[in-house]
């Protein structure tokens, strides 16, 4: 008698290859959770390991109260008795079948009739609006029309998890954005749990209940997209939605950083381990040490200048030898400016120039780890 | 610039085999049909034994293929064959070479050692539940086989017609087949390895070697005397063969 | 292309030049010198129907077996991640280097009258298989499955493995996966293998006629035709080959045409 509890409950201990994996993750029927993490972090490795394309060396995978793996009691259900639909970057059609033919091979492997499956087939590709394909190889489609047919045949199984790894990775950002409605319209309606891994911030904030977030195969921050876009715990989390996110302790003036410098800050109610963040928009960029109110001022050095619309954002190394005055800046790393494009040709910006970068201690958030 | 030991070859006469200068190692070619190569080769040895000038070259194999090879002009000074019809193969001039018989051979029922069919003689070999091998009909030692069985009226429960006798007879030595017509000389020169039944006289065919001498060397004419003469009758003997 | 490229090309197109020669003017001087009128008469000698219909008989059998018996052996080997695929894969392959009368003195000793399979059968069930159109086919088949399993695993392995993997995922068993995944995504490569396995099939000689034996109708099949006709009647032999040839140039052209390309 399994005790109740979320519908998907998994602990996935393995090691590959010099590379280790231990996460765990939790989700409730009809949730949406987004894997995000860096490259080679283990992202794919935990969702072929839920479908049973990986072994555990530890661990288990519980889903709706049945065990699908349990590396303690030497439980195993094969990769065909567990009901797992997967879509990858490259949609891995079966070139010789048909769009409805790909559709219905799943239904047809688990025993429905010939008539069924294409029923069912027919279902699903119009529920994703390539109905009008059904016909067509795989060949004859483009790739955006592609991923939709393969999340149609992941789909026509019913299974009790969707594992989609970066299934808009491979389209151009106009066909992305059209796939990522029709991906979000078909998830609403989908009632099991579906396990999104991305690399693209705006795929987790828009289309996912909750973010995990992995790396070097550990999970590091959990929440939802409002938790994680206002209070980032964790360096990638940060990057991805952009914010400059530092590690530190609580003092009197705001936040000392591990290399020993202060972020001024207006809030002090924390002591202990906290994170100081900033805005990079907060940030603003001189060529001379800044006077007036803004006690956060760092020399920093220009790594890379990326122009986006009539944006600019500046990244930046404080961790410069060399320069005077540099007791301060110890510990604080690279940080993100967000300026115009008009900022960047006033000041002349090219790589490799030294500039003041400062915030204001108003501007700063402090919160704790 | 003198070359001492050397003498210019002399002129051919015809027949295709050169005429060597005196102080030479000579080599005498002999073409000589496979089965009768181990009496040849024996009787070779004790020549060149007793004539250390002389070399002598063997070479063996199906009658009609070397036959062929002379009339395409290979440099043979004596040849050997199975049989007269592959005679007929040679051109003009060679067939009008001295020719004399130096041994004929018999056929015999090659059985397994313990003869497991309980073949007796050639009637028994048209059982169908009897496995019989001979060689092809094309071959001398299968045409032979074909004529005694004709003569016998016998129509033998042939499985396999293989290429030579060599084959022939290592049918019977793998213990796949139950009886094979082959030479009495293969029959001995097998070592016991199979046991050879005799074949009644009336039903037998004899099959005569002729060697034709293509060159009036003195040491081909020698050899092929070493080959037909009254002491080599005893090698031929302990061969299988008979005697012309 | 331009003249610069064209004659940087010289040494190459010289060297293939040669190698076609090499294999084509063989065939060309067969063509050549055989005497067309008086072909007809020459393929009604009883050496000629017999020995082609054999072969034609046997030879589809014999590719039929590679195909069913090979392909799955193809697909475990090319998926295979363990240590014995190495061993299986070299043991299949020892037929493409074996001197083919080894192979059929190899085949007796397992299955002529005194093989260790051969004569358990034989007491048992009173079958014998040598000099039989079965020995034909064992024959053939121990020569060409290898070029067959060699020609398919290497095309089983191209094919991306994921498309087993999904197939699972959507509740595929090893059969159904096989059948209706990893068979028709290797189809050019089977029907290529196909072909070679036949060819084999349709040249073998050495083991056949160790194992198989020579008897006109029964185990003569159109190479060992062929050899026979040269000592007797080597015009014969000439015609057969010619019809060899056609046959060869006719099943591999049309394969070539349709699915190989």
């Amino acid at each position: 008698m399994t005790a109740p509890g979320p519908y998907l409950n998994a602990r996935l201990a393995l090691r590959r290859g010099g590379f280790d994996l231990d996460v765990g993750l939790q989700a409730e029927a009809g949730e949406v959770v987004a894997i995000l993490g860096p490259n080679g972090s283990g992202k794919t490795t935990t969702l072929l390991a839920l479908a049973g394309l990986l072994p555990l060396d530890d661990g288990f995978v519980r889903v709706d109260g049945v065990t699908w793996a349990d590396a303690a009691a030497g439980q195993i259900l094969e990769v065909r008795e567990r009901h797992t639909g997967i879509v990858l970057a490259d949609h891995l059609l079966f070139p010789h079948l048909t769009a409805a033919g790909n559709v219905a091979f799943g239904p047809r492997s688990r025993g429905a009739s010939r008539a069924e499956s294409a029923a069912r087939a027919q279902r699903e590709l119009e529920a994703l609006g390539v109905s009008d394909l059904a016909q067509r190889r795989p060949a004859e489609v483009s790739h955006g029309q592609a991923q939709r047919i393969a999340l149609a045949r992941a789909l026509a199984t019913d299974p009790a998890l969707l594992l989609l790894d970066e299934p808009l990775a491979a389209l151009d950002p106009a066909t992305r954005a059209e796939v990522r409605g029709v991906l979000g319209r078909r998830l609403a309606a989908y009632p099991g749990v579906t396990l999104l891994v991305t690399h693209d911030p705006l795929d987790a904030l828009t289309l996912a209940d909750r973010l995990v977030f992995v790396d070097g195969g550990r999970v590091g921050q959990v929440g939802t997209p409002h938790e994680v876009v206002t209070r980032p715990r964790d360096p990638y989390a940060a990057r991805v939605v952009g914010l400059n996110v530092y590690a530190g302790e609580g003092v009197s003036a705001g936040v000392r950083l591990a290399g020993g410098a202060v972020v001024a800050s207006q809030s002090h109610e924390y002591a202990g381990p906290v994170w100081a963040a900033f805005a990079p928009r907060a940030v603003a960029l001189y060529r001379e040490r800044p006077g007036g109110s803004p006690r956060n001022s760092w020399q920093t050095r220009v790594v890379a200048v990326d122009v986006v619309g009539q944006t600019a954002r500046v990244r930046a190394d404080t961790m410069i030898a060399g320069l005077g005055g540099l007791g301060e800046l110890g510990g604080l790393g690279e940080l993100v400016a967000e300026v115009t494009i008009a900022a960047v040709v006033e000041l002349g910006l090219r790589v490799g120039d030294v500039v003041w970068a400062s915030v204001k201690a108003s501007e700063v958030t402090v919160y704790p780890r | 610039m003198m070359v001492s030991g050397c003498g210019i070859r002399g002129g051919s006469d015809g027949s295709g085999a050169p005429t060597p200068a005196p102080g030479d190692r000579t080599t005498v070619t002999v073409l000589v049909a496979a089965s009768a190569v181990a009496p040849v080769q024996q009787l070779a040895t004790a020549f060149e034994a007793s004539h250390p000038t002389v070399s002598v070259r063997i070479s063996g194999g199906s009658s009609t293929t070397l036959v062929a090879q002379v009339a395409a002009g290979a440099p043979a000074d004596l040849v050997v064959t199975a049989g007269d019809a592959a005679l007929a193969g040679l051109p003009p001039a060679a067939r009008a070479r001295p020719t004399v018989v130096v041994a004929t051979n018999i056929l015999e029922i090659a059985t397994p050692p313990t003869n497991p069919a309980a073949i007796a003689g050639l009637a028994d070999l048209a059982s169908p539940s009897v496995k019989v091998v001979a060689c092809v009909s094309s071959a001398p030692c299968g045409s032979a086989a074909d004529a005694a069985l004709a003569k016998a009226g016998v129509t033998a429960h042939f499985v396999s017609r293989e290429l030579d006798a060599r084959a022939t007879l290592a049918k019977v030595r793998l213990g796949e087949v139950d009886a094979a017509i082959v030479y009495r000389s293969d029959v001995v020169g097998s070592g016991g390895a199979v046991h050879g039944m005799p074949i009644a006289s009336e039903h037998n065919v004899t099959l005569a070697y002729p060697l034709v001498r293509l060159s009036d060397s003195p040491e081909a004419t020698a050899f092929a005397a070493a080959l037909s003469g009254v002491d080599a009758r005893s090698v031929w003997a302990a061969a299988g063969f008979g005697m012309p | 292309m331009t003249a610069r490229s064209q004659r940087g090309r010289l040494p190459l197109v010289a060297l293939a030049t040669l190698g076609v020669a090499l294999v084509g003017l063989p065939l060309v001087a067969l063509l050549l010198r055989v005497d067309w009128p008086g072909l007809p008469a020459r393929l009604a000698s009883p050496l000629v129907w017999p020995a082609v219909r054999l072969s034609l008989v046997t030879t589809a059998v014999t590719t039929l077996l590679a195909v069913v018996l090979g392909t799955p052996l193809a697909w475990l080997l090319a998926r295979s991640r363990s240590r014995w695929a190495g061993w299986v894969r070299a043991v299949v392959t020892v037929p493409l280097v074996l001197p083919p009368v080894v192979g059929g003195v190899a085949l007796l000793m397992a299955y002529g009258r005194n093989g260790i399979v051969g004569m358990p059968v034989a007491h048992l069930f009173g079958l014998s298989v040598p000099f039989t159109p079965v020995a034909v086919v064992v024959a053939q088949t121990f020569v060409s499955l290898p070029f067959y399993v060699v020609a398919v695993e290497g095309a089983m392995r191209s094919v991306d493995g994921r498309y087993d993997q999904v197939a699972a995922t959507l509740g595929a068993g090893p059969l159904r996966v096989f059948t209706r995944v990893a068979v028709p995504l290797a189809w050019p490569g089977i029907a290529a293998g196909a072909a070679l396995a036949w060819a084999r099939a349709l040249g073998e000689f050495g083991a056949t006629i160790t194992f198989a034996g020579n008897f006109t109708g029964t185990t003569q099949t159109a190479p060992l035709a062929v050899y026979v006709a040269l000592d007797s009647d080597p015009e014969v032999a000439l015609a057969l080959s010619v019809v060899l040839l056609v046959v060869c140039v006719a099943v591999l052209g049309l394969l070539r045409g349709r699915w190989l390309r």
